[in-house]
């Protein structure tokens, strides 16, 4: 579904992804794993459109879509959740889910996809009309992922969704993200969270120094050596 | 609120039959402001993109009618006045509005100048002249003129809040990246809302000049222009709808008075209101009024 071949991709003059090469296949989950500035973030903006790659190619469903606008890519099927939440907060839970569905086929159908979400994380209902900025942390993460989900993906990129959560919280977000893969969903995850992440995901990359290091299936790679130095303290 | 609108356009729209003469002209300054301030707050007030440009946009069109005045009859000299300067806005906007914050607000505050001053030069080497006169157009016709760009101005500002292109450009305002991957195509949206900002100060410029009959370019592109929308909206205060319009009415209407009162004194009175107001109305009149207002409706309305 995903391919992404020799990715080189810069800050300016500063290299930041170093030929990277990952494919995601129609109905997986894939983890993207790695310490901190090892370019798991640089690499979903490369494949929302945010930055382009100086080198390589990113085909979805067949179509090159390295050089495309972001706005484009949405419109194609990769929602990009980014990290942090990002929610416009002086708006309603509403209002920010609504500019989920921004792009023309999804705002059509956002009454539709608005009950979907709601089924989803239900507590977003009843916070319909209050001010983002009023939720608790685990809620912001929802409406987040909520408005990610408004654009209908087929492929979502999400970026440490789990980032800033009670445990408790955290298991309910990867519950959400294997929900939404048995409906058929295709996921991309970036998570600082290693353990869970391979738990849930079939297949996984570890990403150093803007490299890929590892990659293969989770089983395997938590038998890894450097898997378990360095990601799960064993 | 639009049933408030109505009666005071009905009014307006009365007065040079009750009330000929200097009222006319003292009002069509104020709706000129008004209209400068609502249009600066559809592109600026929504997006934080802090544009300097008014007064280009307006000088834009004063100049269009001092070339076009005399070959053209008046509406299409405005309409030109309008579209000339929104097609300089979309060419400005296509070049600056990747640029962030002050950037922008600096490059815009550029642009009055060197237009102002490009002018300059073609007058002084090219035609040899200073300054235009600007063919001459009655009292009343300025008016309505102007009350009716103003109806557009605020019918546009309106449709726009009420749109999902307003919640666009609001979200944009909020938080820039964001809204890149919500699938808004950022760049577009703000490139076509600063054009069409323009087209009323063009407009606006372009029936203005008829009243000044002569301008030359330090009339024509005066920074004035440029930071008194900026000073209306906040004075007036961004949070609600009608903020700007309240804001451009109460100052344009407080500088005439200080100008025919304190001719000397009157910029550093308007300065001085201006201050107290920012210190101690963080909101603006709005801010006032919906305090009053929850007041007297036993605070059961939230403010959103």
């Amino acid at each position: 579904m995903l391919e992404i071949s020799n990715i080189d991709t810069y800050y300016g003059k500063a290299q930041a992804l170093w030929d990277v090469s990952l494919s995601v296949d129609e109905g997986e989950i894939v983890a993207l794993v790695g310490s901190n500035g090892a370019g798991k973030t640089t690499l979903l903006k490369t494949l929302s459109g945010v930055l382009r790659p100086a080198s390589g190619t990113v085909t979805f469903l067949g179509q090159r879509i390295d050089g495309l606008a972001p706005h484009s890519i949405v419109e194609m099927g990769i929602s990009h959740i980014p990290e942090g939440r990002r929610l416009f907060t002086q708006m309603s839970v509403g209002e920010n889910l609504e500019m989920g569905a921004y792009v023309h086929a999804a705002w059509k159908r956002r009454e539709e996809t608005l009950d979907q979400v709601h089924e989803i994380f239900p507590v977003l209902k009843e916070r319909q009309g209050q001010l983002a900025s009023t939720l608790s942390g685990g809620e912001q993460q929802m409406v987040a992922m909520g408005r990610g989900l408004m654009s209908r993906p087929r492929l979502c990129l999400f970026d440490e969704p789990s980032y800033g959560l009670a445990p408790m919280l955290v298991t309910e977000i990867f519950r959400v993200i294997q929900d939404l893969r048995n409906q058929g969903m295709t996921v991309l995850l970036v998570e600082q969270n290693v353990r869970q992440s391979l738990e849930i995901a079939d297949r996984a990359c570890v990403l150093e120094n803007g490299r890929i290091a590892l990659a293969g299936e989770c089983e395997a790679l938590l038998e890894e050596e450097l898997v378990k130095k360095a990601y799960l303290g064993l | 609120m639009p049933g408030l609108f109505l009666i005071v356009l009905l009014l307006l729209a009365a007065l040079p039959v009750y009330r000929p003469g200097y009222k006319v002209i003292l009002v069509s300054s104020i709706l000129m402001y008004v209209i400068l301030t609502v249009s600066w707050v559809i592109f600026s007030g929504t997006t934080g993109y802090l544009s300097l440009a008014p007064a280009a946009f307006f000088g834009v069109g004063m100049y269009t009618a001092a070339v076009l005045g005399m070959a053209l009859p008046l509406p299409v000299v405005v309409v030109l006045g309008g579209l000339a300067s929104s097609c300089l806005a979309f060419l400005v906007g296509a070049v600056t509005l990747r640029l962030r914050g002050i950037y922008f607000a600096i490059f815009t505050f550029g642009l009055v100048e060197f237009i102002k001053n490009l002018l300059l030069w073609w007058e002084i080497e090219r035609t040899g002249t200073r300054g235009r006169f600007v063919v001459l157009v009655d009292n009343n016709t300025i008016y309505y003129v102007m009350l009716a760009i103003l109806v557009m101005t605020v019918l546009t500002a309106y449709f726009i809040r009420r749109s999902r292109y307003g919640l666009a450009l609001q979200s944009i305002g909020e938080d820039e990246e964001a809204a890149v991957h919500a699938g808004i195509n950022v760049t577009a949206l703000k490139i076509v809302t600063f054009a069409i900002s323009a087209v009323f100060m063009g407009a606006a410029g372009a029936i203005w000049a008829t009243q000044l009959t002569y301008i030359d370019p330090y009339i024509a592109f005066n920074l004035n222009y440029s930071f008194m929308p900026v000073l209306m909206a906040i004075f007036g205060g961004i949070g609600q709808p009608y903020g700007p319009i309240l804001g451009a009415a109460v100052v344009a209407y407080l500088r005439e008075i200080l100008i025919t009162e304190f001719p000397y004194q009157y910029m550093l009175l308007l300065g001085i209101i201006l201050l107290v107001a920012i210190l101690f109305l963080p909101n603006g009149l709005v801010g006032l009024v919906e305090r009053a207002r929850r007041r007297a409706f036993g605070g059961q309305r939230a403010n959103t």
